[in-house]
């Protein structure tokens, strides 16, 4: 063996391992250096921290295999959150009625996203934007901008006199007990499913790989007899519903629809699913990094907490890392790349 | 003796494991024309991209004009008078901007030149040079709205506007009407004549006779050849580049059973008169005919990809109407596309998704992909067409032009087919490879229809049993492929409306020359 061909392994190694090797060397600084950073619950509190942004990433990650995007993720969970304390405080419906109400309107969010960019030929960072900023609004209309809270007063005088089901609360709330008592909440363990269904559907199902080839080359896909466009607007269609899944588990946390929650949920799920490209060397996305992704960030902020990290060092190390995994990502994958043509 | 403008001497490169140069000695004298030849992955293109400025070899020497020549990138490389017009177009143009800019825009980046733009004095240099080139345009028109050969022409004409030493012209000719093709081989002869190296990079053998002056062919990443005694010794040179004599294709040509496709009275634009055919199973029908002949739409239409003006299409009998590419399929009519890297190749994938992308249906159970099943098609399928690979899990990028194109094919041959349309099948393919392309094809072909879409009428020869000529959007001619009248074929080509020669098609074959 040369040692050209030496270098090569070493750089294909570190390409294809070294995030998994950094993440894993994280932990195990963390457990060092952190006390109380290696225990069973603190490992569930990285988990649970970003469930949420976790489950939205892994939407993103199916518009970005279809060669899209999607900016209106984060509107359409924090609609989801309104939604949701809108049905049951104010229109008094049941939990089931909520989640149902609010999957619905993220599908149809995602076919009205999908239809534009597909039917209207509007670019999808700009359709998606405009279908952010119009949420943003939306979800603000009917309560004329306040959070929405049992016993809060309504514009016709009356006040509200529903409440948030503890059906719905357990979805929030809900531990599991798992080696020890109620270790598991169910937010964790909806992401985890989802992760697996999303992994499976996109690595190992035909349609998940057809979506993969209309994300490479969309002409070709189309030519070899796909139906792009529906794939493409079944991909904004998963999107907006795994937002929405984000958003009720949000309310269901809170206990109420507060205006101000999930910020940050759009900016942290997109650097999740970037993050995903550099894991075992991908550069492409894939559901896998996505999750690992959103999990490294999750262990570098609760590390950085523990140690006593002020909280304004947050965005500025998720930036750090979403920097390096892109350079990653399209610096080193472009220098393995073999012969092209000759 | 004339005198020595670039000499390369053992010049190597290696992109991984591939050996792509083996140590090229080549010297390019001033005023002199030298046709590179070679097939797919001889390692021409390599050549070119060191010499330019885009790769670095990893050992050897450069000289240009006597002096150590290692550009550090491309701008270096034109600054220091080795030009480039590469065979994408659209390298060769910004499409945005007008023709002035286009022609001047070098000159923009010189070193010293003011914060602010003279366009008056911009266009009147343009139009100086675009005069010299023989081009009438408004040099105010933007690229994007030029036809195809237009923009050609810019592309070399901002490449002469930099005043070469040595001009390297990849495939120059390959989107040029003959007296396009003319206007740039005067051009050729008077840079020649003020002395500038050229090298000529080349498949057509019309060109290379017409130009050069010394062939080298290259084979496996070495110069296996350099013939430069008049008169050129052009068989001897495709043999170097091939490594085996080359032999006509022997078609027996079958007449076909049953009608599977019935083309009535198709109209492909409003007020053309209407094509009629029947194409029967088992034979293989080339339509040939010249860019805007109307070959790509009819392949179009019998995809579904197109709305044809008028007309009915029967397959096996029954009305046809596809709608879209998945209904054709649907109905059991394939097509592989022209242009394989902007329809076909999906970048991404290794070969075996590649291969089995349009029957992925075939390869799951409950939607889940067997890899497995993937798998030993593709290898099966790779053995029988012949592609060069170390497994189906190579990523199609690292196939030549010639394999990745099997690949193409091959895919299209995995399930029986009603119908087999092949658009221009072998574009940017090595003879080899053809070969073997054609040679499967017709190996198959029983059971189905075959219709291949070609502008070269050696490579219609090559595999077609009859040959239906196209000339705006009408038959113009048919022949059964048995002691075809090339003269007569040539002339349906080009038509009975321009018998002038200026605008006849290029006849390209090295094939053709050679019988």
């Amino acid at each position: 063996m040369t040692s050209n061909d030496t270098s090569r392994t070493a750089l294909e190694l570190a390409i294809r391992y070294g995030f998994i090797v950094l993440l894993c060397g994280l932990a195990v600084f963390f457990s060092i250096y952190a006390s109380g950073f290696a225990s069973a619950r603190s490992a569930v509190f990285v988990f649970q921290s970003v469930a949420i942004t976790g489950i939205l990433a892994l939407g993103v990650t199916c518009t970005l295999v279809v060669g899209g995007f999607d900016l209106s993720i984060g509107s359409v969970a924090t609609s989801a959150l309104m939604l949701s304390a809108y049905t049951m405080v104010i229109l008094e419906q049941s939990a089931f009625v909520a989640v149902v109400v609010c999957l619905a309107m993220g599908a149809l969010v995602g076919l009205i996203n999908g239809l534009l960019i597909v039917k209207m030929r509007v670019p999808d960072l700009l359709a998606t934007l405009g279908m952010m900023f119009l949420l943003i609004g939306l979800q603000r209309i009917p309560t004329q901008g306040n959070s929405i809270a049992t016993g809060m007063n309504l514009p016709d005088g009356s006040v509200a006199e529903g409440t948030f089901s503890a059906a719905f609360l357990w979805l929030g709330r809900h531990r599991f007990d798992l080696f020890l008592d109620r270790l598991l909440p169910v937010p964790v363990v909806v992401f985890l499913l989802i992760a697996l269904i999303i992994w499976l559907f996109l690595g190992y199902t035909r349609h998940g790989r057809l979506m993969y080839a209309i994300g490479s080359n969309e002409r070709a896909a189309g030519l070899v007899g796909t139906n792009v466009h529906r794939y493409k607007i079944v991909a904004y269609m998963i999107s907006g519903m795994l937002a929405s899944v984000g958003g009720i588990l949000l309310a269901a946390r809170l206990g109420r629809g507060d205006i101000a929650s999930g910020n940050n949920l759009l900016l942290d799920s997109v650097a999740a699913a970037l993050i995903g490209f550099a894991v075992l060397g991908a550069a492409r996305p894939n559901a896998f990094g996505t999750a690992a992704g959103a999990l490294f960030v999750g262990i570098l902020l609760q590390g950085l907490t523990m140690m006593n990290a002020p909280y304004y060092m947050q965005d500025f190390v998720k930036g750090a890392v979403l920097v390096a995994a892109l350079v990653f990502t399209f610096y080193l994958s472009s220098r393995r790349g073999g012969r092209r043509t000759a | 003796m004339k005198d020595i403008t670039c000499k390369l001497h053992a010049l190597e490169k290696s992109f991984g494991r591939n050996h792509v140069l083996r140590g090229i000695d080549l010297e390019l004298r001033a005023g002199e024309v030298t046709a590179l030849m070679g097939a797919n992955g001889a390692g021409k293109s390599t050549l070119v991209k060191i010499l330019c400025g885009y790769h670095f070899a990893d050992s050897g020497q450069m000289e240009l004009g006597g002096a150590s020549y290692a550009p550090a990138d491309a701008a270096d490389a034109i600054s220091k008078g080795v030009v480039t017009v590469h065979q994408s177009i659209d390298d060769g143009v910004i499409p945005d901007l007008d023709v002035a800019t286009n022609l001047t825009l070098d000159r923009l980046t010189e070193p010293g030149v003011g914060l602010f733009v003279n366009d008056r004095k911009l266009r009147r240099q343009a139009r100086a040079v675009a005069e010299s080139m023989g081009l009438t345009m408004d040099v105010r028109t933007r690229v994007a709205d030029l036809d195809v050969a237009d923009r050609q022409m810019i592309a070399i004409a901002r490449a002469m506007a930099r005043s070469p030493k040595l001009l390297i012209l990849d495939e120059p000719t390959s989107s040029l009407s003959a007296s396009e093709a003319d206007r740039l081989f005067n051009l050729i002869d008077r840079l020649r004549a003020d002395g500038v190296a050229i090298l000529y990079i080349s498949h057509r053998m019309s060109d290379i006779r017409r130009v050069a002056d010394r062939i080298v062919s290259m084979r496996d990443g070495a110069i296996s050849g350099v013939f430069d005694t008049e008169p050129l010794d052009y068989v001897g040179a495709v043999n170097a580049m091939l490594g085996h004599q080359m032999t006509e294709v022997d078609i027996d040509p079958v007449a076909g059973g049953a009608a599977v496709l019935d083309v009535r009275e198709l109209r492909l634009f409003e007020g053309n008169p209407p094509i009629n055919f029947t194409a029967r199973e088992g034979e293989v029908i080339a339509f040939t005919g010249l860019l805007g002949s109307g070959t790509t739409e009819l392949a179009e239409v019998l995809f579904g990809l197109a709305e044809p003006a008028e007309g009915t299409l029967l397959l096996d009998g029954k009305a046809y109407h596809p709608s879209n590419a998945s209904e054709a399929v649907a109905s059991g009519v394939f097509m592989s596309p022209k242009d394989r890297s902007d329809n076909a190749v999906i970048a991404d994938f290794d070969i075996a998704d590649n291969m089995t992308l349009p029957f992925l249906k075939a390869f799951s159970r409950f939607s889940f992909l067997s890899e497995r099943a993937q798998r030993r098609a593709s290898a099966s399928m790779i053995d029988k067409i012949g592609v060069k690979c170390q497994s189906e899990r190579d990523g199609i990028g690292t196939l030549s032009g010639g394999n990745q194109q099997k690949v193409m094919i091959g895919r299209w041959l995995l399930e029986e087919s009603r119908v087999l349309l092949l658009d221009e099948p072998f574009q940017g393919v090595d003879i080899g490879a053809r070969r073997d392309i054609g040679h499967y094809i017709r190996q198959t072909a029983a059971g189905r229809a075959t219709l291949v879409f070609v502008a070269e009428i050696d490579e219609a020869l090559e595999i077609a049993d009859r040959i239906i000529v196209l000339n705006e959007a009408m038959i113009a001619g048919e022949y059964v492929n048995r002691n075809v009248d090339l003269n007569h074929l040539v002339a349906a080509v080009s038509g009975p409306a321009r018998p002038q020669a200026s605008d006849q098609p290029l006849p390209p074959s090295p094939n053709q020359a050679m019988a």
